[in-house]
């Protein structure tokens, strides 16, 4: 697995599903490719234009709390965020990141360390994000989870199971 | 060894003696909720190749969010759903108008004590008034369990919440939820079980204690639960759909945090904008000014939360250049209004009454705010852009204080009418 590297794109707390997509989307925009347009925009409309692949998202605790809308994921990884890095997520958040394989990090210390606007690299196998105040090293996924992501996400696990039990 | 209610119930469902927090465990769900975006979850099921789902009885699909279509694309949308549910032969298929999901579940006997509920609605830990297990999940995991009829679930630590004595006069399960939002933050519970004990919450009626489940979701909880009683096996009578064990968790159960709070020193409170656990004592936020209230959603659109919105309403008018929305959560709540004379008052005080389901609360439709303009509202989530624009704010408070300040045009006390 290649290691992510990217821009970062510091925020705050308690950033909402609402912010990330907003709710009047939720059964007007349906294709997953003109997601990435909408993505942030109640919180930062600079984003969606000038966001690049493999740039990392950092926020603070709680990331994505309010609504299960997927969207608020799927518009991120269609546009091929690297991660995201938080104090901690909002659970169906962090379930649906990991089901779509988009890498979620729980870790406060990088989180306090990183600046908006620098680079960081983060070794996605063996737990350590580099950044300008050093290196820091986070949990690996637990093995049940890390199989679906593996597979690249729940979609391609799903698929495989189904072909099994047939 | 003595587990918390979702250490047992897990164990239960995974055919093990116990579990303990942070194992993953795979479980078979009793219920799956699915609602407008059962149409996209079809599309993702599709991808993953599925044709069939794997158990038609376990599905629960009821049209909410935007019902009726404000428009074509709505509308193609609902078509997609109705052709799924008659493909599959889903029987529990509730159209435009019935009602709220989360309502609908406890309503018609769906969700049982003892049982396990999964739902792609943040809102799905609602469900735990009944004494099941809800939680909330994502669309592709949704279509992964219409695939192959089980999830990963991660058993959760708990937070017990123990409220002694009773509530005040004037004072609802909405102000008890709220002020505990307020005190704890948004991300108290995150990825927790909350557990509801103490003589207060028994003493409450199920739709208040409706209220407390459902907004748990704002404090992050994965689920939440409250006992089951005999007001809960009554309700069940004649309603339930099979027969059922309820599951309660061990006195000497370990919790990661446990918290008391005296139901006699709750008072009337207000969540401010932008997020649920801004909360401040209604008599400091008096006298702000309104545009629009709106009294429903799961959180409080029960008949108990209509006749309190009534008993003020009485022989009133709506003030001036305000506008109030009602609608009832569902369509056994709207006829029993009916019946008890409430949509009459609410007509002729100048409310506007509105077919069940979810309205503005998510900004879809049914009296979404204009830029710059100020609600308040019976929901759970007050955050920035949540009624359709960001230009606009949303105060979240018990049915009658929301009536109250209708009539006021500001944010006001029934007591001070």
């Amino acid at each position: 697995m290649a290691d992510i590297q990217g821009k970062v794109w510091k925020y705050g707390d308690n950033v909402n599903t609402d912010v990330i997509f907003p709710g009047k989307y939720t059964y007007t925009v349906s294709e997953p490719a003109e997601m990435p347009k909408y993505a942030l925009e109640d919180l930062d409309p600079e984003f969606a234009g000038a966001v690049q692949a493999g740039d990392v998202i950092v926020g603070g605790t709680n990331w994505g709390c309010g609504s299960s809308r997927e969207q608020a994921v799927v518009c991120l990884s269609e546009a091929k965020l690297g991660a995201i890095i938080a104090r901690s997520f909002a659970r169906i958040y962090y379930r649906n990141c990991l089901n779509n394989a988009l890498p979620a990090i729980v870790c406060p210390e990088a989180v306090d360390a990183i600046e908006n606007g620098e680079k960081v690299t983060i070794d996605l196998e063996n737990g350590i994000i580099s950044c300008q105040a050093g290196e820091f090293s986070f949990p690996p996924l637990p093995e049940a989870v890390m199989e679906i992501f593996n597979a690249g996400g729940l979609i391609p696990y799903t698929k495989k199971r189904l072909v099994e039990s047939n | 060894m003595s587990q918390t209610f979702a250490e047992k119930i897990l164990a239960k469902k995974a055919g093990l003696d116990y579990t303990v927090p942070g194992q993953i465990v795979e479980i078979k769900p009793d219920v799956i909720l699915s609602h407008d975006n059962t149409a996209p979850i079809y599309g993702l099921f599709q991808r993953m190749g599925g044709e069939k789902v794997f158990d038609p009885d376990m599905h629960s699909i009821i049209i909410d969010h935007a019902s009726p279509a404000p428009s074509t694309k709505h509308a193609e949308n609902h078509r997609i759903i109705r052709e799924f549910v008659k493909e599959q032969g889903i029987k529990e298929f509730y159209d435009v108008g019935r009602g709220i999901c989360h309502q609908i579940l406890v309503e018609s006997g769906l969700a049982l004590p003892g049982e396990v509920v999964l739902g792609s609605d943040s809102h799905t830990p609602h469900a735990g008034v009944m004494g099941a297990f809800a939680a909330g999940i994502g669309r592709t995991e949704m279509a992964s369990i219409w695939a192959i009829g089980e999830l990963w679930l991660r058993v959760p630590e708990s937070l017990k919440i123990t409220v002694t004595g009773e509530l005040g006069e004037g004072v609802t399960s909405k102000d008890l939820a709220l002020t505990i939002i307020g005190d704890l933050k948004s991300d108290a519970a995150i990825y927790m079980s909350v557990e509801w004990h103490g003589e207060a919450i028994q003493a409450l009626p199920l739709s208040q204690r409706a209220t407390l489940t459902n907004l748990m979701a704002e404090m992050g909880a994965k689920n939440s639960f409250i006992p089951p009683d005999k007001k809960v096996f009554r309700f069940l009578k004649d309603r339930a759909r099979r027969d059922y064990e309820a599951v309660y968790p061990d006195d000497d159960a370990k919790y990661t945090r446990e918290v008391k709070y005296d139901g006699g020193s709750i008072e009337p409170v207000v969540a401010c904008p932008h997020t649920v656990d801004n909360v401040k004592p209604l008599s400091e936020i008096r006298g702000t000014h309104i545009d629009q209230a709106f009294l429903g959603t799961c959180t409080n659109g029960r008949l108990d939360d209509l006749a309190a919105a009534a008993a003020v309403l009485e022989g009133k008018k709506i003030a001036d250049g305000r506008r109030m929305i009602i609608i009832p959560a569902s369509e056994a709540i709207y006829l029993a209004a009916l019946q008890a004379g409430y949509l009459e008052t609410f007509l002729k005080a100048g409310a506007v009454i509105e077919s069940p389901g979810c309205g503005p609360c998510m900004g879809n439709h049914m009296g979404v705010p204009a830029v710059g303009e100020v609600s308040i509202s019976t929901a759970n989530r007050n955050f920035r852009g949540r009624m359709g624009t960001k230009e606009s704010e949303v105060y979240l408070a018990s049915p009658a204080v929301v009536a109250a300040s209708a009539v006021a045009g500001v944010i006001e006390s029934p007591a001070n009418l």
